[in-house]
């Protein structure tokens, strides 16, 4: 029952999320790049109902419109991360020797970075740009998915009906796609959910540090960096932007987590 | 012990080799010229011939990564192109900063997850217990570059208990520290909550009870203590988060560490510069790591890497 209220707590914020994403062009009130200097850093008005920014940009359509942006590069990481992931740990877990020995040394190397330090480092080479936050966020992030699959693979490849398939002489891409997948799906399901408040995180802390998405572009990690320098006059640019991320972030954490305590629970 | 070390060590090796490597990457597989990405479009010929030379980037990139890892062998980090200084100075100038803002940060983690997580799960199931995993929870949703300026407006221009920003004494870490903790806090208070549940059940927990131990001292000799080895797991694993946390929170207070170095650095496109301090960062974490695993043996000799 506890389980169900978080899940449904958490699902129904998410939903909420991605519809008002989804839906920005129809529920922003404005343009969220149309300039009005005459309404700068206001903190309420009845058209502007979370203020305006420096530029006099509403932020309530920057904010809807900056959810399209957090989410896109949110999915598009988990996506591709997954992805290379799954073919990396497959093969690691599946063919073993070697193979195993080296992929795994590689995703050594890479976690030997913490967390978003090799993005930040990728992106300041490569600079700012939605495909270089993606490629920078993806440069580690499938490291957790590889060693997921690895592991679970290992796990389950003595299993009877593996071994089984593999005397009927099924291949190993029908193997691992037929009978391992269906088992690999539930935990990387859970790893994705957390995967993805990540990559948020990340793309605004990129953002806030002028290296995510490029201006005027609205992003909620760029929108608070704006706003660090009015902290004192206007500090509704650094409050609602910060207060999305965490509403995203905490959603994602409360359907992880409940999904997580199921999967426990299926197991034990 | 000592077969463990060094088997420890030379998994380390590779590691530490392949890291480098990495960071080496970065700057010189730039695609496109890096000398004109550091000096921009406007540079003259000579000015990025010389910068060229300067960073050794004319000379075949075997040799060049042959002398990166000499140089690195005798601490040799090259120079600054805007600071008339080497790279290990700057950077050691500087570490002691975000070793203390780090330090402190841990404590602050520590202090406020150790008793929570206690309490918890002492009344597990409780009104305190279900607060303790609500505040873990937010904890780990609070983004640290929107906690740092939400910390700011409240307790130092609302307020105006502490400095907003700059190193000093203990005022001016207290919003560093605590913003960079309590996300560490809250990962802590919910592994030691379901550690110590987990202990409690324990036989020897149970033995400690019936030989009529008070108990409190069940709790602190036996439960507490056998919850600990978890946790120091944890707090090394996020002794990494935290020295990549200090990007953005020395950025935010204005504190003068390697985190706000290397955001400055990026920012002046000092690329050897920006090299260093990856990796710093990097090796740090890595070291942290290797010693926390000998630590960890040290602490419960049952750990092997036998099978």
């Amino acid at each position: 029952m506890k389980n169900n209220f978080w899940l449904f707590s958490g699902a129904i914020i998410l939903l909420l999320l991605v519809a008002s994403a989804l839906f920005a062009p129809a529920l922003a009130p404005h343009h969220p790049l149309r300039q009005n200097l005459q309404n700068d850093l206001i903190a309420f008005a009845a058209d502007h109902p979370l203020g305006t920014d420096k530029l006099g940009r509403d932020i309530l359509s920057r904010i809807l419109y900056g959810g399209r942006i957090s989410l896109l590069i949110g999915v598009a990481t988990v996506s591709l991360s997954l992805t290379i992931g799954f073919i990396v740990g497959s093969l690691s877990g599946y063919c073993g020797g070697w193979i195993d020995l080296l992929l795994m040394r590689l995703v050594d190397i890479l976690l030997a970075f913490p967390g978003i330090l090799l993005a930040i480092a990728f992106t300041a080479v490569l600079g700012p740009g939605l495909d270089h936050v993606v490629m920078a966020l993806c440069l580690i992030g499938w490291t957790s998915y590889a060693r997921l699959v690895r592991g679970e693979i290992l796990a389950l490849r003595e299993r009877e009906y593996i071994q089984a398939a593999r005397a009927l002489g099924g291949a190993p891409a029908r193997i691992v796609w037929r009978h391992l997948l269906p088992n690999l799906l539930p935990p990387l399901l859970i790893q994705a959910t957390f995967g993805l408040a990540a990559a948020i995180v990340a793309e605004g802390s990129l953002s806030f540090l002028g290296l995510g998405v490029e201006p005027p572009t609205p992003s909620w990690g760029a929108m608070l960096n704006d706003g660090r320098q009015f902290l004192l006059v206007a500090p509704h640019l650094t409050t609602y932007p910060g207060f999305a991320i965490m509403l995203t972030v905490l959603g994602l954490n409360l359907v992880g987590d409940a999904l997580q305590e199921r999967l426990d629970k299926r197991n034990r | 012990m000592r077969r463990y070390f060094i088997h420890r060590l030379l998994l380390l090796l590779p590691t530490l080799l392949g890291a480098l490597t990495l960071v080496f990457a970065l700057i010189h597989l730039i695609p496109g010229d890096p000398v004109e990405i550091m000096l921009g479009e406007t540079a003259t010929g000579a000015d990025k011939q010389e910068l060229r030379r300067n960073l050794g980037l004319d000379q075949p990139l075997l040799t060049q990564y042959r002398n990166f890892l000499i140089g690195l062998a005798a601490g040799n980090l090259g120079r600054s192109l805007y600071e008339q200084a080497s790279v290990s100075e700057i950077i050691t100038a500087r570490l002691p900063a975000t070793l203390e803002l780090a330090l402190c940060a841990m404590i602050a983690a520590v202090l406020i997850a150790f008793p929570l997580a206690t309490l918890a799960a002492v009344n597990r199931g409780r009104l305190l217990d279900r607060g303790a995993l609500l505040f873990s929870l937010f904890g780990l949703s609070l983004p640290n570059f929107w906690l740092g300026p939400l910390l700011m407006l409240v307790f130092s221009i609302q307020f105006g208990w502490t400095p907003v920003s700059g190193r000093g004494g203990l005022s001016h870490l207290f919003l560093p520290a605590l913003t960079l903790g309590l996300g560490m806090a809250a990962i802590l208070t919910r592994i030691l909550r379901a550690s110590l549940l987990q202990t409690m059940h324990e036989d020897f927990v149970r033995t400690a009870r019936a030989k009529g131990l008070a108990e409190k001292q069940v709790w602190l000799k036996h439960t507490l203590r056998h919850a600990l080895m978890s946790t120091i797991t944890i707090m090394s694993l996020q002794f990494g988060a935290l020295l990549a946390g200090s990007l953005i929170t020395e950025t935010i207070f204005s504190w003068p560490g390697i985190g706000r170095l290397t955001v400055q650095a990026i920012q002046t496109r000092d690329y050897p510069l920006v090299q260093g301090c990856v990796l710093v960062i990097a090796v740090s974490y890595l070291l942290v790591n290797f010693f926390t695993d000998l630590l960890y043996k040290l602490a419960d000799p049952r750990v092997s890497y036998e099978k």
